[in-house]
């Protein structure tokens, strides 16, 4: 059924990474787009690990891709929970004033 | 057979704009909808795999769970987004080369993948022949890894509980209904009984 | 019976020093002084038998200590007249020392400690007598030293007293150093360090030389020059006496025992002992004279204005140890040990008497302080008056014999610097007939200026003192002083308890007649059969001979300074007492001059102490601590806190940070994963 090899959504996967990794990167003051970009790069391993699994005719990574979606939920979920109470606190999501790790 | 290169094409390119429209939308309610747009292109790539299963999870989960949520956030909390904006541009260059150069020699190392012999020799658990996706997965999944599936259950059972403790609060000086305290009252407590002069009140 | 004489003192340190805590101060006391007192008796018995008697001179083995190639070292007990001579003024004097001390150190917390360390260094001073080898010698040599430095820092509570003993310390390492040097060359030329081996081996070493530094010297000038550097140091000669006037820190007996009448004379002794190589090396011998008579006259000049009691009684031993070894410069050595004999007598008096006057005064030194205090202490009084007596050379007094006889050798010696030593111990004669009797006017005659100064300002201050000695003053009153009841007044003087009387007697009496009974053995025509060889002449030495054949004038010289010192001293002190501080005034730089001691302290400050200072703070600040700490530990501590420094900018705390160096790390892990072509 496929012409299309697996390099090629391998390369699809790369470039999602990337663009994930760019959104963090460049949108580093908005927390809600890093949030996002964080589901974008684990959306982009799920899709390796799909297509891994089709080109493998292995289910294994099927199965694994399931618990990163559980994962990312769960993720996801408590994110968006500490963000709010985050803004309730502090009346903003800046991330320039999150820098209680400072050494 | 073109047709499948040709979907293949479509759900690349629309998935990649999106995520692309994603980190540069100005507004943060359109980068959840492109959010959206990504991962319903993301679900279809998965039918072309043959992943019929984990696309419709994705739908249901991503566009309607968790995406929603992204949605319900943005909504609810009143940020001035113009403000967050500020350095987009100013990390752009570094940020751009640096994502670029990762990209290329990503692409270049998994422009040639091919499959050995060895790997597919390994394979854990072959692909049942004549049988769905869906009920493959179930089968591997309620025997195989049982455990784990039970152990994500566990996950997202915490992340429930945190989601809510971290939100919940108690607003002081609102009445609430205390069931245990109202069954435990007594009439000695409750009623009070009083003479009362007459033209005096209490 | 000799290992005896040695080794009670040591058990008796060895019972007080260790259990002295346990065993109470009373049982210390009675048992290091009842063993010091066996040890005296059983000396006087080794003394009537070896030197008056006819036993023989004898050498007896304890033991080996080492023995390292040709060197062999023992440990022994060598007996003749001189260490018979040693053996009795130490252990007499130390006990009396001992009996003193329990009146004089009742009111010290720490008394068996002080009884340890007396025995202690009495024992390390028998085993330097007693020695029949260098290294022996040496090793009583730094016991002694130890024990003085103990014993000057006894109330270490002090900070004087730690900077003196610290100092007469360091002072004697130098003395040391040159008498290690001396040993080292003995042993190069004679291949032993035995007295016996070296006596036999001196003769044929006259006139050989050693080739030093490019130089060919006399050897036996050389090593007797080294050996005599650690009499100086020991005995306080000139350039090395600075540490025995600051040693008067300690407390009064010891100064009597250790810095009068035996440590101080163990330069003497030493010099007597090898007597032998000393009489092959004319040159050192002309030394030993110059450098005595100089100390004589100096330390006797210095004498004349110190105002501390026990200062003046100081620079009068250093003097009189000037005078020992004029005698035994011009060949006379026995001259110089009877010298050394007698002035252990009067000197440990005068000592111990200034240490009752300053009990009496309740620890007041400064005699301009004192005054008037012949009716309140009579017999101190007159102890104190016959210890000058014999000091100053009264006639038929001990000192009359011993260091007139001097005088009159370094007269008649045709030695080099013989006459120098004979010009400067005349004059320092008349000086110190002028600064004792100063002593005892200003002591014991005169308004009494303690009481006018109890009654002054410091009344309370002092009335304060006086209660808190009450209870000891009485409980030990021995004089009656019925007219003057001690209320109101501040300071009482009072005479001492008999413990510490008892001792002034006994010494008075040696300080009166050891010359008359013992010159005819020591120093006239019963010499050679007293001395029987323990002191070598050579054959060309006819000292004690030409000295009976001088001049009178020459003879009678001393005795008129005396008396002209006395005189002046009357004039000054009695008839005219604004004389004295008219003099100061007039001749102010010489006062000055001679008050500040001839300004060696200051000189030694320059000269010594302060470029080590400046040397060490080279090497601290410089050193250590430029380069060693800053490139060392302390560099690399500052670099690590650098680094760090900087390591904490990069925990900003932003999360995008983070985020950034992490896809920084991940693009190079991929651009090496691609450039090396890992698969």
């Amino acid at each position: 059924m496929l012409t299309i090899s697996l390099s090629q959504f391998l390369i699809v996967a790369a470039i999602l990474f990337t663009l994930g990794v760019a959104g963090i990167v460049l949108n580093h003051k908005n927390i809600i787009i890093v949030l996002m970009s964080v589901e974008l790069i684990l959306l982009s391993v799920n899709i390796n690990l799909v297509a891994f699994s089709a080109f493998l005719g292995d289910l294994t990574g099927q199965v694994f891709a399931l618990f990163i979606l559980t994962v990312a939920a769960a993720e996801a979920a408590i994110g968006l929970a500490i963000l709010v109470c985050y803004y309730r606190n502090r009346g903003s999501i800046a991330i320039d004033d999150i820098n209680m790790m400072k050494g | 057979m073109g047709g499948t290169a040709l979907f293949f094409y479509l759900f690349s390119t629309v998935m990649i704009g999106a995520a692309f429209m994603v980190i540069s939308s100005r507004n943060p309610v359109h980068s959840v909808l492109f959010l959206i747009l990504a991962f319903f292109n993301a679900a279809g790539l998965f039918v072309l795999l043959g992943a019929e299963f984990l696309a419709m999870i994705l739908v249901v989960v991503y566009v309607g769970a968790v995406a929603v949520l992204f949605l319900f956030v943005v909504m609810m909390l009143d940020v001035d987004f113009a403000e967050l904006e500020k350095g987009f541009w100013q990390y752009l260059p570094v940020g751009g080369t640096l994502v670029l150069v990762v990209l290329i020699e990503v692409a270049l190392s998994v422009g040639a993948w091919s499959i050995g012999p060895i790997s597919i020799a390994n394979v854990a658990t072959p692909m049942p022949p004549g049988m769905t996706n869906t009920m493959a997965l179930g089968r591997v999944l309620y025997t195989q890894y049982f455990y784990l599936f039970q152990a994500a259950g566990f996950i997202l059972l915490t992340a429930m509980i945190g989601a809510i403790v971290l939100t919940l609060r108690h607003k002081v000086g609102v009445k609430r209904q205390n069931v245990a305290m109202q069954n435990a009252r007594t009439p000695a407590e409750a009623v009070e009984v009083r003479k009362v002069a007459s033209r005096q009140g209490i | 019976m000799y290992a005896a004489i040695v080794f009670l003192p040591l058990l008796g340190f060895l019972i007080a020093g260790p259990f002295g805590w346990r065993i109470g101060a009373r049982p210390s006391e009675i048992v290091t002084t009842s063993l010091l007192f066996v040890s005296g008796a059983l000396s006087w018995i080794v003394f009537f038998q070896v030197a008056l008697g006819t036993a023989p001179a004898s050498v007896s083995v304890i033991g080996n200590w080492f023995t390292s190639g040709a060197l062999q070292v023992d440990w022994s007990l060598r007996i003749d007249t001189l260490t018979a001579v040693m053996l009795v003024v130490v252990t007499t004097v130390s006990s009396l020392v001992h009996l003193y001390s329990i009146g004089y150190m009742r009111d010290d917390p720490s008394r068996p400690r002080f009884f340890s360390y007396l025995s202690m260094f009495t024992f390390a001073m028998l085993m330097l007598v007693t020695a029949d080898n260098l290294v022996q010698m040496f090793f009583g040599w730094e016991g002694v030293g130890l024990a003085s430095y103990l014993l000057i820092g006894f109330w270490y509570e002090k900070p004087s007293a730690n900077a003196a003993a610290i100092k007469a310390f360091v002072v004697n390492r130098v003395g040391d150093f040159g008498f290690a040097l001396g040993i080292f060359l003995v042993f190069v030329l004679t291949q032993s360090v035995g007295f016996g081996q070296i006596f036999a081996a001196a003769p044929g070493l006259a006139n050989k030389t050693i080739h030093i530094f490019g130089l060919d010297l006399d050897a036996m000038t050389i090593t007797c020059l080294l050996l005599f550097m650690g009499a100086m140091g020991k005995s306080a000669q000139f350039l090395l006496h600075t540490w025995l006037p600051d040693a008067m820190e300690g407390p009064t007996p010891v100064s009597a025992l250790i810095h009068a009448a035996t440590m101080v004379t163990a330069g003497v002794f030493m010099v007597a002992r090898l007597s032998p190589l000393f009489e092959q090396a004319p040159a050192a011998l002309s030394f030993v004279t110059i450098i005595g008579a100089t100390t004589a006259f100096f330390a006797a000049t210095i004498g004349l204005v110190q105002n501390d009691i026990k200062r003046v009684i100081a620079y009068s031993t250093c003097s009189q140890l000037g005078y020992m070894f004029v005698g035994l410069g011009v060949g006379g050595y026995s001259l110089g040990v009877f010298h050394l004999f007698t002035h252990a007598f009067f000197k440990a008096l005068l000592f111990l008497g200034a240490g009752a006057v300053i009990d009496a005064m309740h620890h007041e030194q400064d005699m301009r302080n004192m005054g008037g205090l012949w009716r309140k202490i009579p017999f101190t009084f007159a102890m104190m008056t016959i210890g000058t007596l014999a000091l100053t050379g009264f006639p038929f007094t001990a000192g009359y014999f011993s260091k007139d006889a001097i005088i009159e050798a370094a007269f008649a010696s045709t030695r080099g610097g013989a006459f120098y030593g004979f010009l400067l111990t005349t004059l320092a004669a008349g000086l110190t007939s002028f600064y004792s009797w100063r002593l005892v006017f200003l002591t014991f005659f005169g308004a009494p200026r303690w009481a006018a100064a109890g009654h002054g300002a410091g009344h309370d201050l002092a009335a304060h003192d006086h209660a808190a000695h009450d209870h000891e003053a009485h409980e030990h009153q021995v004089h009656d002083h019925e007219d003057h009841g001690h209320e109101g007044h501040a300071l009482d003087p009072h005479e001492s308890p008999f413990s510490m009387l008892i001792p002034l007697g006994v010494l008075a009496v040696g300080a009166l007649f050891a010359g008359l009974i013992f010159s005819h053995d020591f120093i006239g025509e019963g010499g050679p059969e007293f001395w029987k060889g323990a002191l070598y002449l050579r054959p060309d030495n006819h000292i004690l001979e030409a000295r009976e054949d001088i001049p009178g004038f020459a003879k009678q010289l001393p005795t008129l300074l005396m008396v002209v010192g006395f005189l002046v001293a009357v004039l000054f002190y009695f008839l005219a007492p604004s004389l004295p501080g008219r003099l100061a005034r007039g001749a102010k730089p010489l006062y000055e001059f001679l008050l500040n001691k001839w300004y060696f302290d200051e000189l030694y400050d320059a000269i010594f102490v302060r470029p080590a200072f400046s040397l060490g703070r080279l090497f601290w600040k410089g050193g250590d601590g430029a380069i060693i700490d800053r490139l060392g530990p302390d560099g690399v501590a500052a670099r690590v806190v650098d680094v760090t420094g900087r390591v904490v900018k990069l925990q900003s705390g932003y999360i995008y940070h983070y985020a950034f160096a992490m896809l920084v790390g991940l693009a190079a892990v991929i651009t090496w994963y691609v450039a090396s072509g890992v698969r």
